[in-house]
Formats: C-alpha cells, sequence, structure tokens
C-alpha cells in the first residue's frame, strides 16, 4: 500500500477506479495510521473500525458510482450518528447513544462516505484551542506543544495528520476556520441556511455553521455537493431552487479583475508579525493571479467579539437547558467551566430588565454588521483576511483568561453575525514552521465564487502539500 | 379597617387554551395523538427534545391561528415570529416551549356576547401559537412512589387566547366560553370537547369596589378548568373568598390555585408573588413569519359564515324566531341541515319557519335522515293533513252532536272536556295524528 498522507478524495477516487487500491485496503491504511498517531494526537474521541472494516467489505464489490465511494472520514462529535456514542466531548453525555443520524451524515454515508469514528473538540464547541474537552487535549500535528485550534480541534488534526481525507465540523464564531489556519488545511464555513444543522447539537442556532475540513479546495467543494440543500428539517435553510448548484463549477477559472477587499479594521492592528508577513504575501500572490485588492472598511468589526459574546451565549443557555439529566445523559453538575459560564452569561443577558440593554442591543448591532458586508460586496466581490491574529499558541497560555480566548475569534466571529460564507486556506507558515492561513469571505451563497478563488490561490501557492513531520 | 357594607364588583380575565386538531404536531411529523395511544408512542427526536432536533413549523396550524385570531376581530401581525419561554419543568423536552409573546398572530380582537337580552363585548387581548408540553403522572410501580412523563401530547399545536378583564360573573364567562366553543367547531379548526382536554380554562379573578376603573392590586388564576361549570362555579367560590378578606380588610394573596370538582372548591397550589422570568427570545430556529395580503385573503375567505352572523341571518331570511335561530345555529352542522332541508321544502312550498319547528320539536337524526327525507315527510303529513281537513270537521261535527251534555258542560267553563273530545275524534278517525290540528278545530267548532 503507497504512502496515504498526501492522498486527496479526488486521489482516492481515481486509485478505486484505476484498481490502485482496494475500499478496505484504503480503509485499513487510515485506521492503522490512527492506530499509531491517535494515542499521540488524541484526536479521535471514538474509532470505528469494526462498522468502517464492515462497509469497506461491501464497497469493494460495488461499481463505483456514487460521488464519495469509499471514502473514509471522520465525524465532529457534535454529529448525531445512529447507535455510536456521540458525546458533544462532554462528560453530560460521556455514554449517550444517539437514536437518529445527523441529515449530513445521512448524506455523506448515502454518497459513500465510510465514517472511522467521531473526533474530539471543546465540549459543546465551546472554545478556540480544543483544550475545554473533557476527553483531554487534542496535539497539533505540527508541533505538538502548540495547539490545533478549536473548537474543531480533533477534525483539523486528523486531517492534518493524514488521519482521514476530510472531516465535518461546525463553526459558530470560526470554529471550522481557525483550527483549519492552525494546521494548514482547508475549512469552509458554509452560509448560513446552506447545510442542514438537523442532528448537530446546538451551540447558538442562529450562528451554528455545518462545514468541512479538507486536504485541498476541490475536495471541499466535492463534499458540499453532498451536504448543501433543504432538508424538511432544517426551517432556517433555504429552499431548493430547480437544481442542485455544483460548487465545482468555476474551480480553475482565473480570477483576472476579480476585486479583492481586503478590510482596514482586521490589518491595521492586533495582527502578530508573522501573520502580517504571511498575509501580506499572500496578497501578493493574489495580484499575481490578476486580482485587484482593494482597500475596504467594515466599520463595526470592533463591536463584533461583543455582539457574538452577548448572542452566542444567550442562545446557547437556552439550547443546554434539554440536558437536565432526566431521560438521557448525566444531571447538569457535570458541565464543565466553559459551558457554566456560558450559560450564566447566557441566562444573565435574557433576564427581564437586561434583555433590552444587551441582547436586543447586540441584535441591533449585528444588523449594522450585516449591513457592512452587504455594503462591501458593493464594491468587491471577495474579502481576504486573517484567520486568527496571531499563530497557534501553547498549551495553557490562554486558558485561565477567558477574554483572551475570546479574542482570538475577532476575525472570524463577524462572518457568522453575517450569516455569510468563509473558506480558511493554508497560506504559509511562521518561522518556527507553524501553519497560518487566510479566509476568503463571499456574500451570501457565494461559495462558488469561494472555491475558484481558494483554487487559484492554492495552485498558486501549493502550501497544501506540506506536511506535518510526525 | 372593617367595612362589610362595600359592594364589589368582581374582575375576570379568561387564558384559553385550544389544542388544534392537525394532522401532525406543531413542529414535527408526528400525528397528533388520541387518548387511546399507549404512552411516548407518538414521539420522535424533536417532540422528545433530543440533542440535535430542530423545529419545523405546521403552517396548517398556523393558517387555524390565523383563522382564530380572524373571527375574534383580531388585527393580525402580517410580521410574526416564535420565540422561546424558558423554565424548568420535567414535561418540557427542551428545557424550553416554543410560543410567542411580543408580536401574538392575532391581538386586539373582541367577541359580542348575549347577556340578558343586550350585547356586550369582551375584549381578546391576544391570540397565539404555541405547543403543548408531556403529560406527568404520579403513580407506585413495584412498590415505589415514581412520576412518569407521557410525550405523546409533547408538541400538539395550541392556540392560546387571553381576554380583556372584561367578564363580571361566572355566568358571563360561561356564556362567552359556550360562544368561543361554537366559534373554533365552525372553524373547523379543533373538536373543543372539554373531556378530551381538547379546550383548557383558566379564569384569572379580583374584586374591585364598585366605580372603581383601576384593577385591584392582586389577583388570583384558577388554572386548568375543563368544564364551563367549574370555571363559573370557580369565579363564584372565589368572589364569596375575596369578599370574606376583603370585608375583614385583607387582600386575598396573588397566587395560582386548582380547582377541586369533588369537594367544589379552589385550593392553593402555589404563590405568585415573584413573577416567572421566562428569558424570552427570538426562535432562532424558525425564521420570522410574515403573513402577505395574499395569504391572509385566502385565510379571511376560508372563514365560514359564524354562528352570530348565521342566526342574525336565519332570523331576516326565513323569519325564525331569535331563539329558534339561535338552536339552530348551535352547531355548524345542524344550521347546515337546516339550510338544506329549507331549500328543498321551497320547492313544496312549505317555508322555512316549518322546517325549523319540525327539527327543533321532532329532533330528527340528522346523521342518518337526509334534508330532502325530512322534507319528504313533512310534505306527507302535511298532505295527510290537508286531505283529512273536511272528513275531520264532519266527524268531529256527530262527535258533538251524539254529546250534548258535554258541549254543554264545556261551554259553561269545563275546558279540560276537550280532551274528551280529541280522544273520541282519535278513535273515528285512526289516522288523524296531529293533534294540534284536531285541538284547533274542535275550539273553533266550539266556539
Amino acid at each position: 500500500m503507497s504512502d496515504i498522507q498526501n492522498l486527496t478524495i479526488v486521489d482516492i477516487i481515481e486509485g478505486y477506479k484505476k484498481k490502485t487500491f482496494s475500499v478496505s485496503e484504503i480503509v485499513d491504511s487510515y485506521l492503522e495510521r490512527i492506530e499509531k498517531l491517535n494515542p499521540k494526537l488524541n484526536a479521535f474521541i471514538t474509532v470505528d473500525s469494526e462498522n468502517a472494516k464492515r462497509k469497506a467489505l461491501e464497497f469493494d464489490n460495488r461499481e463505483i458510482t456514487n460521488p464519495l465511494h469509499g471514502v473514509p472520514f471522520g465525524i465532529k462529535d457534535m454529529f448525531l450518528t445512529k447507535g455510536v456514542r456521540t458525546t458533544a466531548a462532554s462528560n453530560v453525555l460521556r455514554d449517550y447513544i444517539p437514536a437518529y443520524n445527523a441529515t449530513v451524515i445521512d448524506r455523506l454515508e448515502t454518497a459513500g462516505a465510510i465514517s472511522l469514528g467521531k473526533l474530539n473538540h471543546d465540549a459543546w464547541a465551546h472554545g478556540s484551542s480544543g483544550e475545554n474537552s473533557d476527553f483531554g487535549n487534542t496535539l497539533n500535528p505540527w508541533n505538538t506543544e502548540f495547539v490545533p485550534g478549536g473548537s474543531s480541534s480533533g477534525s483539523s488534526a486528523s486531517v492534518a495528520a493524514s488521519l482521514i481525507p476530510f472531516a465535518t465540523g461546525t463553526d459558530t464564531g470560526g470554529s471550522i476556520r481557525l483550527p483549519a489556519s492552525f494546521t494548514n488545511t482547508v475549512g469552509l464555513k458554509p452560509t448560513y441556511g446552506l447545510v442542514s444543522r438537523y442532528g448537530v447539537i446546538s451551540m447558538a442556532s442562529s450562528l451554528d455553521s455545518i462545514g468541512h475540513f479538507s486536504k485541498t479546495v476541490v475536495d471541499s467543494a466535492r463534499i458540499l455537493n453532498i451536504t448543501a440543500g433543504a432538508d424538511g428539517y432544517d426551517a432556517t435553510l433555504r429552499q431548493a431552487q430547480g437544481e442542485q448548484e455544483d460548487y465545482t463549477v468555476k474551480i480553475g477559472n482565473d480570477i483576472k479583475g476579480l476585486k479583492i477587499g481586503v478590510p482596514k479594521e482586521y490589518v491595521d492592528k492586533g495582527l502578530s508579525s508573522d501573520v502580517k508577513a504571511v498575509f501580506e504575501s499572500s496578497l501578493k500572490s493574489l495580484q499575481k493571479l490578476g486580482a485587484e485588492i482593494v482597500d475596504i472598511s467594515l466599520p463595526h468589526t470592533d463591536e463584533g467579539i461583543a455582539v457574538y459574546y452577548i448572542v452566542q451565549p444567550s442562545e446557547v443557555s437556552s439550547n443546554l437547558a434539554r440536558y437536565d439529566g432526566i431521560r438521557f445523559g448525566n444531571d447538569r453538575s457535570f458541565f464543565g467551566k466553559e459551558a457554566k459560564r456560558r450559560i450564566m452569561l447566557g441566562t444573565f443577558t435574557l433576564s427581564s430588565g437586561y434583555y433590552d440593554a444587551y441582547y436586543k442591543k447586540a441584535m441591533q448591532v449585528r444588523t449594522l454588521i450585516k449591513q457592512d458586508f452587504d455594503e462591501a460586496y458593493k464594491k468587491v466581490d471577495v474579502i481576504v483576511s486573517p484567520v486568527s491574529p496571531t499563530p497557534p499558541w501553547k498549551f495553557g497560555e490562554k486558558m485561565n483568561d477567558p477574554l483572551a480566548m475570546y479574542l482570538s475569534d475577532a476575525l472570524t466571529v463577524t462572518i457568522n453575525l453575517a450569516g455569510v460564507p468563509g473558506l480558511a486556506v493554508p497560506a504559509g507558515f511562521s518561522p518556527n514552521k507553524l501553519p497560518i492561513g487566510i479566509q476568503f469571505v463571499g456574500p451570501h451563497f457565494s461559495e462558488s465564487l469561494l472555491f475558484q478563488v481558494g483554487h487559484a490561490f492554492e495552485q498558486e501557492t501549493k502550501f497544501y502539500k506540506d506536511l506535518p513531520k510526525i | 379597617m372593617n367595612n362589610t357594607n362595600t359592594q364589589y364588583e368582581t374582575v375576570v380575565g379568561m387564558e384559553i387554551h385550544v389544542e388544534l386538531s392537525t394532522t401532525t404536531k406543531m413542529f414535527c411529523r408526528c400525528p397528533v395523538p388520541t387518548l387511546t395511544d399507549k404512552p411516548n408512542t407518538r414521539t420522535c427526536p424533536v417532540c422528545l427534545g433530543l440533542p440535535g432536533a430542530l423545529p419545523f413549523p405546521n403552517t396548517k396550524a398556523i393558517d387555524s391561528c390565523i383563522q382564530i385570531g380572524l373571527a375574534l376581530n383580531c388585527t393580525v401581525n402580517k410580521d410574526s415570529f416564535f420565540e422561546r419561554k424558558n423554565y424548568f419543568y420535567p414535561d418540557l423536552a427542551k428545557g424550553f416551549q416554543t410560543s410567542q409573546f411580543l408580536h401574538p398572530f392575532g391581538e386586539k380582537g373582541y367577541l359580542d356576547i348575549k347577556l340578558n337580552g343586550a350585547t356586550k363585548r369582551i375584549g381578546i387581548t391576544r391570540v397565539h401559537m404555541e405547543e403543548d408540553t408531556g403529560k406527568l403522572s404520579h403513580a407506585t410501580v413495584d412498590g415505589k412512589e415514581v412520576s412518569l412523563i407521557d410525550f405523546n401530547r409533547s408538541g400538539v399545536p395550541l392556540v392560546e387566547i387571553v381576554t380583556e378583564p372584561d367578564i363580571r360573573s361566572g355566568e358571563e364567562a360561561k356564556i362567552f366560553l359556550t360562544e368561543l366553543q361554537k366559534i373554533i367547531r365552525y372553524l373547523g379548526v379543533s373538536d373543543a370537547a372539554m373531556e378530551k382536554g381538547h379546550m383548557r380554562l383558566e379564569p384569572n379573578i379580583s374584586l374591585r369596589p364598585v366605580g372603581q376603573k383601576t384593577l385591584a392590586k392582586y389577583k388570583v388564576e384558577v388554572k386548568n378548568i375543563n368544564s364551563f361549570v367549574y370555571v363559573d362555579k370557580a369565579i363564584q367560590f372565589e368572589e364569596k373568598r375575596h369578599k370574606e378578606l376583603l370585608d375583614k380588610g385583607k387582600v386575598p394573596v396573588q397566587e395560582t390555585r386548582g380547582w377541586n370538582e369533588f369537594k367544589s372548591k379552589t385550593v392553593s397550589q402555589r404563590s405568585k408573588e415573584e413573577a416567572h422570568d421566562y428569558r424570552y427570545f427570538p426562535e432562532p430556529d424558525i425564521p420570522p413569519i410574515s403573513v402577505t395580503s395574499e395569504q391572509l385573503s385566502v385565510i379571511r375567505k376560508s372563514i365560514p359564515e359564524l354562528p352570530e352572523a348565521k342566526a342574525k341571518r336565519f332570523v331576516t331570511e326565513f323569519g325564525l324566531s331569535e331563539y329558534n335561530a339561535e338552536i339552530l345555529t348551535r352547531e355548524a352542522n345542524l344550521a347546515k341541515y337546516f339550510e338544506e332541508a329549507v331549500a328543498v321544502a321551497k320547492e313544496h312550498n312549505i317555508d322555512g319557519k316549518t322546517v325549523a319547528n319540525w327539527i327543533i320539536n321532532k329532533k330528527p337524526n340528522i346523521e342518518e335522515l337526509l334534508p330532502a327525507s325530512l322534507v319528504k315527510i313533512i310534505v306527507e303529513q302535511s298532505t295527510v293533513e290537508r286531505f283529512d281537513e273536511t272528513k275531520l270537521e264532519e266527524t268531529i261535527k256527530q262527535i258533538l252532536e251524539k254529546n250534548p251534555t258535554q258541549v254543554a258542560d264545556y261551554k259553561a267553563g269545563k275546558i279540560q272536556l276537550l280532551g274528551f273530545f280529541i280522544g273520541q275524534t282519535k278513535q273515528a278517525l285512526p289516522n288523524a295524528k296531529d293533534t294540534e290540528q284536531i285541538r284547533n278545530l274542535i275550539s273553533k267548532m266550539l266556539e
């Protein structure tokens, strides 16, 4: 069996077609790699090798008709999987076995994908580093002293370390884009309303976006082709109009003359020198590709974190109410510190007498943030910015300073508040070889355009070919 | 300060919960359960509040709620949304109830009721859409006292109707509720069967000195009553209880009470000195709902003629008495039966009044007897009577001639002898069945 480290979804399907390898060989290779490396990285909470091997055998004898025929993948443990333990990385659900599948899981499996197991993350998706998991930290394959980013820590680390070719994730304030940028992987946060949230444990309902991690932009588009679209269970989804869009169609088109906006509020202050250097060279690459870089302003960026930390905990406090231990799971004393903090914050901001000053005001500012983006897209086609103001930090650095942890999301949360899509792509490394990513942010439902730009940038820079030595 | 001479006025506002009779539940596709369904068999991840489950609103239920609002003369909010009402209770699967707070589908309406021959307007504060909870029961299982939860009812569409504090007595409440029930049944949105818990009633009661315009500083809520009679009784019981306290210079405690039908009294459940903080906020899982003018006009057109308007029309169109018109419009299907019969009867030169009298006096089984068949019977009976008229007169004449003594006695004032003559006539003519006709004829001939 050849080295699986470089394999993309496209490569795997190609290999099956050419009979270079069988589905069982691929699945076994990944499982072996998980067995070898997961004890070091702690990316998986549950490895489901038995089911995976059984399914692989079935696929070995099947004609290749499905778009993800026999492609292994990993699932953030926020997604419900029928019959397979789903923990939300919290002791509250330590032994919870769901009775149904999330829509996205159903769709991926129907398309032929084979789950190898459930991935670690910050409990209830609360965090930017993965350190809030009740199942231990996930380590960054590029340097195990550093965080892999959160909350989708297991998803980013396992794709970066080639334990799986792709993984699902959730992005409420940056939980896909930030870990992608910390691990040299591609992370998509789709438009709010494009991918069903049904069967994914809710964090903050008006912000949660269901996306994924992959090694390349093409893979990302292929996955979205499967996951996007109304399902009759998530009422916030855009209702289908005509044929389902093919998100790969613009991939390969050049980006000559495309106007790419750089919001001054994102880059003028607060960026570490390493991030700044990577971002400036990224802009040069984009210019080389023929794009026009335009300075723009998103005036309400500074309010983003404040608004986010009112809206999000408010919804969290209500969404976590059902975990009372009466019918399933453990009781509320099993919640960790961060969940308790958010439940208290949210309960306070929704209380009568405070609602107008906090929640209502925050929603009004949220509207202004949305309008910022609407205005910007009158001038430019796409916005580009760093994902995180800093490269990955060391474990423990921000754990005693929740506010510092919250501020690491300063460049990602406004995108969730506006509901627009964001695509994080590898953009380079710090001098000590820690990954740094950038994000392309487009108007609502402009994923095809993001893939076009992301792919052009990726093929120009080829950082995705760099692999961690582990 | 004791003052037993103060005259008080009762002030009541009602909260009414109506379970809609939609095919499926409010936010999932589970069938609305019947009372015979085994516990927890009509459930799914959504109505069980399992992790990851999301609500998907039932548009039919929303239309029904708007229909109720329109029937109660409410303004319909064109931009509305659901909100979460957060509180903990074991029968509440999600830890919040999806309800409406700021912008109910209907508000600021009214319902006119008939009170001692006059019309009284009861203000409707709001009509909003929400979902029902599960049902708790307490039992002993294997010698252990346990609480059981049945989630069949969880997520059944519920419309809450709130009135202004315009009701002044238990009797008035009963009349209002009867009228409301009639309307809901006319709309066909709920069976409104009290014994099945389709309508749950909560009067808010207080007393204030006659002449005082402001509301009393307290109110007592009596929860979950399932009959109009009990609402009447509970209000009367509270009136007396409050008066006794007020006369002693005390203020009744603001609290929630329950109606004990066996003891015919209300009992304290929990005091409500501190208001609950439900932390309402817009339900982020359901997009705001805008009702377009087109949708609204479709819903408006779908509302049938309501009982009050129908009764009025029966009076003017068919010359019925108000009393008869009211009886015939109590149930939509009876009114429909009447009108169908009238249409057929017209072809036989029989008027609406006659048909109304027949239906009210003879109470035909309208499920079995077709309106046309009823008219056929009326025609036959009427024909027989007309045919017999001459013969009847002849026979009576003979009977009167045969019984001169009785005739004399009758004329002297012994009018109960009328019965004797009727009996004689019937004996002579077994086919003459219409007593009224015979009686009238004899009376006339004896004048």
